[in-house]
């Protein structure tokens, strides 16, 4: 059956209940082939900017030029990544935005898991207060509040500084619900139990709570470590030294170039979204081992 | 690009402050010192860090927003008001007051129709079913940086594809980032595209949710496609697709990247975005008051996505 008849009995089966009663007796079916072009297509279309880019980093530039636009490399080069290799420090960058988003990984770990196991196991009066305090933060947009936190980075003679690019990013109310939801998942009489074991409270945390909790602690890693990764404004503002940018600016940077070669704008844009998107890949895989296994378990 | 935390952790955010009661006033006891001081030790890092870099900052920007300052920052003459009435006569932020809001309402509700064609087809049972759904979502690997300066290709007069495109039926494609009429659509298909993937991620596992015999139910009861589609999906999708709504257009309002790489606010200041507006008063004209003023602007805009979003979800929680 094909795809098109099936879309026209659809549309009859919509008009009249009566041919659609009758219809469903039989099994309905698209072409499997029809269902997988469909999908390829689409895919395609979506990755589209993504594959290009990789594409067009193996060209010459003469070749980008040429009309109609190519969309394979006729005889593909390396030139463009050796070019961009040679003029402007990409390792170095690569380096910062590894170290500064490790530090935001760190950092928020830290007072995230202190302040979730304050909000999932301790009983304190404020507490409400308190709760709506760190979710009042979610509401102030961090673009609102730029021009005072650059002044205090400057103030405090943090421009072109590691700490300048981690530090502000280093709590997380996000966070800190996503760990809470997480101890929350342990059963309480664990916790009453090591009390009364004279265990102390942050040895209970520490030894019970942060082990149980990888699962979650590693979804806030992954997540603050790709949203400091991919931050463009701040690093902006706050880098000058050439040595001192991050990579998402440091590539942007070669759009600003007297004359634009594209070919090596591509080089530097395949080298920034590659690492991204194997993680991306690998985190799929990931996920059907993880359900295979449990299968194989269960 | 999006940083938006998952729906669950929001709702459960949002759940424990709707059962968060202020208690009565009694009066403190030793103990309640004890607990509080305490809970304080776990909670100080966290809340050190709040009060530099998001409290004390945005009452800065607020007292800011009433002084005229010099090029370096520091409040000179306090002028009141005056920002904000400058602004709301000020020609050039209400242009780029429009081209926020219009950004927005072309970004969102098609960004957001685009994905759930995605993922229903995403959503089918198929062998490598994955593979495609990896392709689908990969732009959520894409940083808003990246993304732009693809686009910027592809918008190319003269190199780019899409022109090439429209150019091969016959039509002749237009200035994407420097027709005034343009500009503002182009960073709208530039953010439609950097939002797909996570669109896509959220509405696929919102359709996973549906549970199968509602389907097959309806399907014994004669509905078909489009039916189902309208009466089952939808309805169940509500919350993901509410979710989106309001997440998509916070990201909107703050986008600043795209703008920046593609169109720098121009031409004439028809893509002069809000955010891209205070960059440019605070960090291009050294204008820290004006820009001050247009930040509460944004603040205030951003407040009151958020508390839709914290009201629509505490009831979803209540009818529970």
């Amino acid at each position: 059956m094909s795809a098109a008849s099936v879309g026209a009995e659809a549309r009859a089966g919509v008009r009249s209940g009566t041919v659609a009663r009758i219809q469903a007796r039989r099994p309905i079916r698209w072409s499997r082939v029809g269902r997988y072009l469909l999908l390829a297509i689409v895919s395609l279309a979506v990755a589209f900017p993504i594959l290009l880019a990789f594409s067009y980093s193996f060209m010459t530039e003469r070749e980008i030029a040429t009309s109609p636009p190519p969309i394979f490399p006729a005889a593909p080069t390396l030139d463009n990544y050796a070019r961009v290799i040679g003029s402007i420090p990409i390792f170095r960058y690569l380096l910062n935005s590894f170290l500064a988003s490790s530090l935001v990984v760190i950092g928020q770990l830290l007072t995230a898991t202190l302040a979730a196991f304050a909000f999932a196991f301790l009983d304190f009066r404020g507490k409400p207060l308190i709760f709506l305090l760190f979710i009042s933060t979610m509401m102030v947009p961090w673009e609102a509040t730029i021009i005072p936190n650059y002044l205090t980075i400057r103030t405090l003679g943090w421009l072109d500084s590691y700490q300048g690019l981690s530090v502000p990013f280093m709590a997380s109310a996000f966070g800190t619900f996503l760990l809470r939801q997480s101890f929350l998942q342990l059963p309480r009489d664990l916790f009453d139990a090591a009390v009364m074991d004279g265990a102390s409270k942050f040895r209970f945390l520490w030894w019970i709570v942060v082990p149980l909790s990888r699962a979650g602690m590693a979804t806030l890693a992954v997540y603050a470590f790709l949203s400091t990764w991919n931050q463009y404004f701040w690093p902006l503002l706050i880098t000058n030294q050439p040595l001192m940018r991050t990579t998402q600016v440091g590539i942007a940077q070669l759009r600003f170039e007297e004359t634009l070669r594209w070919g090596n704008l591509m080089a530097g844009v395949s080298m920034v979204v590659l690492p991204t998107l194997l993680l991306l890949v690998l985190g799929q895989l990931q996920l059907v081992r993880g359900l295979t296994a449990g299968a194989v378990k269960g | 690009m999006q940083t938006a935390p998952p729906v669950a952790t929001l709702s459960a955010a949002s759940a424990a402050a709707a059962s968060a009661v202020i208690p009565g006033r009694q009066p403190w006891t030793r103990r309640d010192l004890r607990s509080l001081g305490e809970a304080l030790l776990y909670l100080g890092p966290s809340l050190v860090l709040f009060s530099a870099f998001v409290f004390v900052p945005l009452a800065r920007t607020l007292y800011l927003s009433f002084f005229y300052t010099n090029p370096i920052g520091n409040p000179t003459t306090f002028g009141g008001v005056e920002q904000y009435v400058a602004l709301a006569t000020s020609p050039e932020f209400l242009t780029g007051l429009r081209a926020t809001f219009l950004f927005v309402l072309y970004s969102v509700p098609l960004g957001i129709a685009i994905a759930l064609v995605l993922a229903v087809l995403g959503n089918q049972r198929l062998r490598g079913i994955n593979l495609f759904r990896t392709l689908m979502s990969s732009t959520i690997a894409v940083s808003a940086s990246v993304g732009a300066l693809m686009w910027l290709l592809l918008f190319n007069p003269s190199l780019g594809l899409l022109n090439y495109l429209i150019g091969s039926i016959g039509l002749t494609g237009p200035n994407w980032l420097t027709d005034p009429n343009m500009a503002i659509l182009s960073l709208s298909i530039t953010t439609i595209w950097l939002m797909l993937g996570f669109n896509i991620i959220v509405l696929l596992a919102g359709l996973q949710g549906i549970p199968e015999e509602l389907y097959e139910s309806a399907r014994i009861d004669g509905a078909m496609g489009v039916n189902t589609f309208r009466h089952i999906t939808i309805p169940l999708l509500s919350p993901s697709l509410f979710f989106l709504l309001v997440v998509d257009a916070i990201t909107v309002f703050q986008a600043f990247t795209q703008v920046r790489l593609l169109t720098q606010g121009g031409p004439v200041d028809t893509t002069r975005v809000l955010v891209y507006s205070i960059y440019l008063d605070a960090f291009v004209n050294f204008q820290f008051g004006y820009a001050s003023a247009q930040s509460m602007v944004l603040f205030f805009i951003i407040l009151l996505l958020t508390i839709i979003q914290f009201r629509f979800v505490e009831r979803r929680v209540h009818y529970q």
